[in-house]
This record gives C-alpha cells, sequence and structure tokens, in this order.
C-alpha cells in the first residue's frame, strides 16, 4: 500500500533523507529504527505532510496514488494516521467534539453521510472498551493537561476511531512508564488487521517487545542502511548501530 | 509540501464578503447634515416629545459642545466632522401600528437579517424590537408581555406612554455629561428600546432587539434603557449590522441598566456593524457607552459581548455594585481583523459589601487588527469582603496584529480579594497541523482552536445566539494564519 523510493528531502539546507526505500504491504508491521538524527521523525513527517520540508528527489506512493501531492488532510482522508510524539494541547476543545469533526471530515470526503453527537458518543464509547480508556478522556480539552501517558492513548483513541489504513507512531514509547506503554502497545495490538499497515517509528527496541514487528529497518543518515526481521532489534539493542555498515559515524552520538 | 497552501486556504476564508452588506431602498424621512439646536428641536418635534425631555437634550447638547473628544483609547482614525452627519433618519411612512403596517422592504431586510419579526416565531421565543436607523419598526409580543406587567417597547414609545419611567431613570446610570459619546447621544438620540419588568416577575422569553444602519451618512444614536424591579428577571439579547459603505457610519448608543433588590439582568450583544473592507476603507464607528447599577441587595448584572465588527471599537460594559452582595459580570470575546481596532473592557466599581465581580475578556487578533482590553476594577473604602476575579486572554493570528492589556485596580478596602490572570497565545503550526492530520480543513482547524478559546464567554450566551456567534467568528476570521 505505501511505497517508497528514493525520497530524499531537506529542511532549509540540511539534506535529511538521501534516497530512502520502503515498501509496506497491508496487514504488515514494520520498525523504523535508528540513532538520533538519522531521519526517523522526519520520514513520519514527510509522510503526513507536515510543512517546512522540501522534497527534493524521489516519491511515494500510496494505494498507488501519488502521496506528497496531497495536503495533509488528503492524506488524512485517504487513510493515513500519525501518532505524534508529541500530541498537541487544544484549549478549550472537548476532545469528543475534536475526534467527532475529525472522523466527520474523513466519512464526508467518502462520501459518507457525518455522524451525529449521540451517534459518536455511541462509536466512541465501543472504541474507548478494548482499549482500557477512562470515558473521563473524552470530556476533558484535547490533550489539555494529560500526562505523557495520557497524550499517547489518547493518540490511540484517535487511531481506533479513526481507522486509517496506514498508521505511522512517531517515538509513541517516548516519556512512557512500563504500565502506559503496556496499555499502549495494547490498544495498538487490538487494532492489527489484515487491511492495515503500521509503521512504527522507534529509538528502543522495548517497544518491539509489545508490538512485534514483521521487518525492522535501520535508518542511519537519511537511508535505510540495514533490513530484517524482529530478530534485528534484539541484535541492534545488544550490539548499538556502530556494526552496520553505513551508519558507523553516528555510534558516537548515541 | 508547500507552506502557501495553508495561507491560501486562509486567505481565501478571510476575504469572504461582508454577508449583511445590502442596502433597502426605502424613502427616507431625514434631517439636514449638521447639528445645532435646532436639529435638536426638529428631533424632539418629530417624535412628539415632552417639554422635559427637549430641556434635557438641549443641557445635553450645550454641555457635549464645551467637551472634548477622548484621546486616551488605543484607537486611531481621521478627525471625525460632526457637522456632516445626518442626525435624523426615519423610514417615511409614520409609525406603524401594527405588524401588518409595517414596510414589506423593511420586513425582507429583516428577514434577510434573521430576525424573527412574524408571530409564528413565538415558537423561537424571543420578542424583537427592531431600530433601523432611528426609528423603532415594530416589536412583536408586546401584548403578551404586557400581560405579564412587563413593558418592553420602542424608547419613543416609552416616552409617550411611560414618560414618568423615562424621566425617572434615563441618565440615573450614565449622566448625561459622563463622556463625549454619553453627551452627545443624550442631546441627538433617536430611538432605542425601553423595557421594565415589574416587581417579582421573570420574564419567560428572550427580549431582543436588533439594530441596523441603512441610510447614507446616518449617524445611529440610539438609547436603551432596562429596569428589573425588585426580584424580577430578564434576559436581553442585542444584534447589529449595517450595510456595506465607503465612508465611515458613526455609532453612539447609551445603554443603561438598573437592577433593584434580588432582580437580575443578562445583557447579551452580539455587534456585526460593517468592518470596513480588507484594506480598512469604510466601517462602522462604535462608540457605546453601557452600565448597569445594581441598585438593590442581592442584585446581578451580567454582561456578555462577542464584538467582531466595527472598524473602531470603544466600549466598556460596566457594573456599578452598590447593593449589598450584588454581583457584576462581563464575558467579552473581541476580534480585531484586517484594519479593526478593538479597545473594549469593562469597569467593576464595587461599593456595597460582598459584592463579587468576575471578568472574562478573549480578544482575537489578526491581519493588521490592534485589540486592547481596557478595564478597571475599583473597590470603594466600605465595600467590605469585595472580590473580583479578572481573566483576560488574548490569541494572536499572524506577526502584523497586536494584543493589549491594560487593567486599571484600585483597592481602597483591605478586607477585598482582587485576582488578575492574562496570557497571550499564537494559534500555532503544530496545533493546525495536528488537526488537518486528522482530517479537518486549515479553516476547520482554525475555527475550531478559536472557538475552543472563546468556549468560556459562548456558554454564557443563550443557546440560538451562541451557535450564531460561532458562525460569526468563523466568518470573521477565517483564513487570518499565515
Amino acid at each position: 500500500m505505501l511505497e517508497i523510493k528514493n525520497l530524499q528531502a531537506r529542511v532549509e539546507d540540511k539534506e535529511i533523507l538521501r534516497g530512502v526505500d520502503l515498501t509496506v504491504k497491508a496487514g504488515e508491521v514494520h520498525a523504523i529504527m535508528g540513532p538520533n538524527g538519522s531521519g526517523k521523525s522526519t520520514l513520519a513527517h514527510v509522510l503526513a505532510g507536515r510543512e517546512g520540508y522540501e522534497i527534493t528527489g524521489g516519491q511515494v506512493l500510496f494505494e498507488g496514488k501519488d502521496l506528497l501531492a496531497l495536503k495533509p488532510e488528503d492524506r488524512a482522508r485517504a487513510g493515513i494516521f500519525l501518532a505524534f510524539q508529541y500530541p498537541v494541547e487544544i484549549a478549550g476543545v472537548n476532545n469528543t467534539y475534536f475526534l467527532k469533526a475529525a472522523l466527520n471530515a474523513v466519512r464526508k470526503s467518502k462520501g459518507e453521510e457525518e455522524l451525529d453527537a449521540m451517534d459518536f458518543l455511541e462509536l466512541v464509547k465501543a472504541k474507548l472498551k478494548p482499549l482500557k480508556m477512562d470515558e473521563s478522556m473524552l470530556q476533558r480539552s484535547v490533550n489539555e493537561g494529560f500526562s505523557g501517558g495520557e497524550k499517547k492513548k489518547n493518540e490511540v483513541l484517535q487511531m481506533a476511531v479513526l481507522e486509517p489504513k496506514l498508521a505511522i507512531l512517531d517515538e509513541t514509547d517516548s516519556g512512557l512508564d512500563i504500565d502506559a506503554l503496556k496499555v499502549v502497545a495494547d490498544g495498538v495490538n487490538a487494532l492489527k488487521r489484515k487491511d492495515r499497515g503500521f509503521l512504527l517509528v522507534t529509538h528502543y527496541q522495548r517497544l518491539l517487545d509489545y508490538i512485534v514487528p514483521d521487518y525492522v529497518h535501520v535508518l542511519a543518515q537519511g537511508r535505510i542502511v540495514k533490513s530484517g526481521g524482529k530478530e534485528l532489534a534484539k541484535e541492534l539493542e545488544q550490539k548499538g548501530y556502530g556494526w552496520i555498515p553505513g551508519a558507523e559515524k553516528k555510534e558516537a552520538a548515541v | 509540501m508547500n507552506p502557501k497552501t495553508q495561507e491560501q486556504a486562509i486567505e481565501k476564508a478571510t476575504q469572504q464578503e461582508y454577508k449583511y452588506g445590502f442596502t433597502t431602498e426605502i424613502e427616507a424621512d431625514s434631517a439636514p447634515p449638521g447639528l445645532n439646536e435646532d436639529i435638536i428641536r426638529f428631533i424632539s418635534k418629530k417624535k412628539n416629545e415632552p417639554s422635559f425631555l427637549l430641556e434635557w437634550r438641549l443641557k445635553c447638547y450645550r454641555y457635549w459642545t464645551k467637551m472634548a473628544e477622548p484621546t486616551w483609547a488605543s484607537v486611531h482614525y481621521p478627525k471625525i466632522d460632526y457637522q456632516d452627519i445626518i442626525y435624523y433618519s426615519a423610514p417615511k411612512k409614520g409609525g406603524p401600528k401594527s405588524l401588518d403596517e409595517v414596510d414589506p422592504e423593511i420586513l425582507k431586510t429583516f428577514e434577510k437579517l434573521g430576525v424573527p419579526m412574524q408571530e409564528r416565531e413565538i415558537l423561537a421565543g424571543v420578542a424583537v424590537d427592531a431600530v433601523m436607523d432611528s426609528v423603532s419598526v415594530g416589536t412583536t409580543f408586546k401584548k403578551k408581555l404586557a400581560e405579564m406587567g412587563i413593558l418592553f417597547c420602542s424608547f419613543s414609545d416609552a416616552v409617550q406612554e411611560h414618560p414618568e419611567l423615562v424621566e425617572k431613570y434615563m441618565g440615573s446610570v450614565v449622566p448625561y455629561n459622563d463622556n463625549f459619546f454619553a453627551a452627545l447621544n443624550s442631546a441627538v438620540f433617536t430611538d432605542g428600546s425601553f423595557c421594565y419588568v415589574p416587581k417579582g416577575v421573570r420574564c419567560p422569553m428572550e427580549l431582543s432587539t436588533y439594530f441596523r444602519i441603512n441610510a447614507a451618512k446616518t449617524g445611529q444614536f440610539e438609547r436603551t434603557l432596562l429596569i428589573a424591579d425588585e426580584g424580577a428577571t430578564v434576559s436581553y439579547l442585542e444584534g447589529c449590522t449595517a450595510p456595506m459603505r465607503d465612508e465611515n457610519q458613526l455609532h453612539a448608543a447609551v445603554v443603561e441598566l438598573v437592577a433593584l433588590d434580588n432582580a437580575e439582568i443578562k445583557y447579551s450583544t452580539v455587534q456585526n456593524w460593517y468592518p470596513g473592507d480588507k484594506d480598512g476603507k469604510g466601517g462602522v464607528y462604535n462608540f457605546v457607552t453601557k452600565r448597569g447599577a445594581c441598585r438593590g441587595v442581592n442584585s446581578k448584572i451580567s454582561w456578555t459581548q462577542v464584538e467582531t465588527g466595527s472598524a473602531i471599537t470603544w466600549k466598556y460594559p460596566s457594573c456599578i455594585l452598590q447593593g449589598d452582595n450584588s454581583v457584576g459580570e462581563f464575558y467579552s470575546v473581541a476580534v480585531a481583523n484586517n484594519f479593526q481596532q478593538a479597545d473594549t473592557g469593562t469597569k467593576m466599581i464595587h461599593v456595597g459589601k460582598n459584592t463579587k465581580s468576575t471578568i472574562i475578556s478573549k480578544g482575537i487578533s489578526a491581519g493588521h487588527g490592534q485589540n486592547t482590553y481596557r478595564g478597571m476594577v475599583r473597590i470603594q473604602p466600605a465595600a467590605e469582603n469585595a472580590q473580583n476575579y479578572t481573566q483576560c486572554d488574548s490569541l494572536l493570528m499572524g506577526d502584523k496584529c497586536g494584543a493589549h492589556t491594560v487593567p486599571y485596580i484600585e483597592v481602597k478596602n483591605n478586607s477585598s480579594k482582587v485576582g488578575h490572570e492574562a496570557s497571550t497565545s499564537k494559534i500555532s503550526d503544530d496545533q493546525i497541523f495536528y488537526c488537518r492530520q486528522r482530517g479537518l480543513s486549515s479553516e476547520d482547524a482554525v475555527n475550531l482552536i478559536v472557538n475552543g478559546f472563546c468556549k468560556e464567554v459562548f456558554r454564557k450566551l443563550p443557546m440560538e445566539f451562541a451557535v450564531e456567534a460561532q458562525k460569526l467568528l468563523n466568518v470573521s476570521l477565517e483564513g487570518s494564519v499565515g
């Protein structure tokens, strides 16, 4: 469903992605690992359409269509979801209201009927249950005053409601204690489906104990320098990145 | 991703035309432009006023001629030529006796505005007094309200039918010599609304006035007087629009509220006078004096305003908390987009014991707009245990606008508690991207964030107004983030 071909991007004068190739098929879970500054988060942001990056080469196809030509909202409506590393607070905007507005924007773009408040509430409560999340989260303002763990749970809830085709999780494990990590991972696992792809961007192997990937890729200096199965993550945990050709220089920074 | 797309989306939205900018072709019966004692006599005669009123007007006029226009507000505009304004413009066909007699053109205008003039609107539960230019064109539900002893009519009718109430209360909250614009209004006001709710009566419906400036070069000087007698409660709504014109139009109103023992008044305004075009041409100069007196014990006056229109807004709805245990509230959303300038806030004057006041002000600045909150909290020596809480939040969109907060606090009694909180924030690119990543357009993202910012104020508005206010805000701001 997602084909990234020789993708190159930069911020101002700094080249960050220097030719990334990656294919994610429906039902697959891919993990992108790599040292700090290797371009992991940039890749996630570029896929979601964050402004401020200049695409200097390559292409990205999502279900055969040119993803990079779409506005961020159109990518979201097409089924791309980014779980943010730092979810944003929006004061005064009720979480349920926000979710309903988002879902209805997606539904409308597909020519589906928009849900009214009652139907939506029913739907969101049904989504909450398997995630083992508290209903009080619905009544609060979007991420305002949420703990780090609550923010990440809220991202998973949004994912559950919006039912994306491709979910990109950017450092979802950062700032989580082990209990929160488990809840978030369980939530993600509950959302795995044959027709849904996952791209997990993570710095540590820890998350992959809970969300087991089918493929692990090492991103270093803007390129994927090594790919393998889930065992690659274990190896990285033990040996670091330095032994991989193309990732040596950055090792010192880890 | 091209950062321009967001800007373009926003631009598209901001450049939305002023929706209410139509004019109505009605023959107007006008005074020549200019202001002198003859004009005042003309107005008074036209309105068949008792002599006390003419004398009051003349006294106000003479006082006004010695006054200077205030310069302390953070608003800048070319000098107003008071001799170039028409002070009286009435739709020509005399005063209507019932809705059937109202000029169909005028009714059409109100229909376009969505004013519920028809009796069928009884379901909406809103009684409307509509003021176009200077004359009140018809009051709905007058009969029904009269059965409960509630007087709700145009100011002119009140002068004819209840002169004793007018004489007793007019100018008792805003004295004629209060300020330049109040004095001018007192001299030349032409109509407005009047409401008296008798002892112990809870007004069963929202009362509403709709103001519209129509004739060219016309100033609008309406006066509203609202009295809630002991134990009475009333909720009052006020809406305003004006056609698009290249020249600036002057609006100088006075609103006086009086709450006696245990009475409660809720006064809500959605102000959408023409703000001028995107280059700052045209627009209404809105210089308004609004003040309420909580005269009785346990009385309460609550102001809620949503100010999205006008080229210039100069307005400080205030409360004088005389009665012990009385409560004053001020909830405000003020928008300054393009070249709009808003200098608005409130005064809470604590006189009685255990008086409480709350001020929540939300200022939104976009484009080249300048938004100033100016407020005063004064605790008089006798105001034992007075309390005030003030919260002023400013939201900036883009980098060419400005937000200013000018709070004055004077405390002359040590037992009081006064709290002030202020914040300034900007709609961040992160917030907008977050919303867009969830499928919302840039415009919807901005609306969502702005409405969240204003929520504390919107929830104070009566339901149907809250929806209208939200829409209005969206229209006046769409596309303001660059």
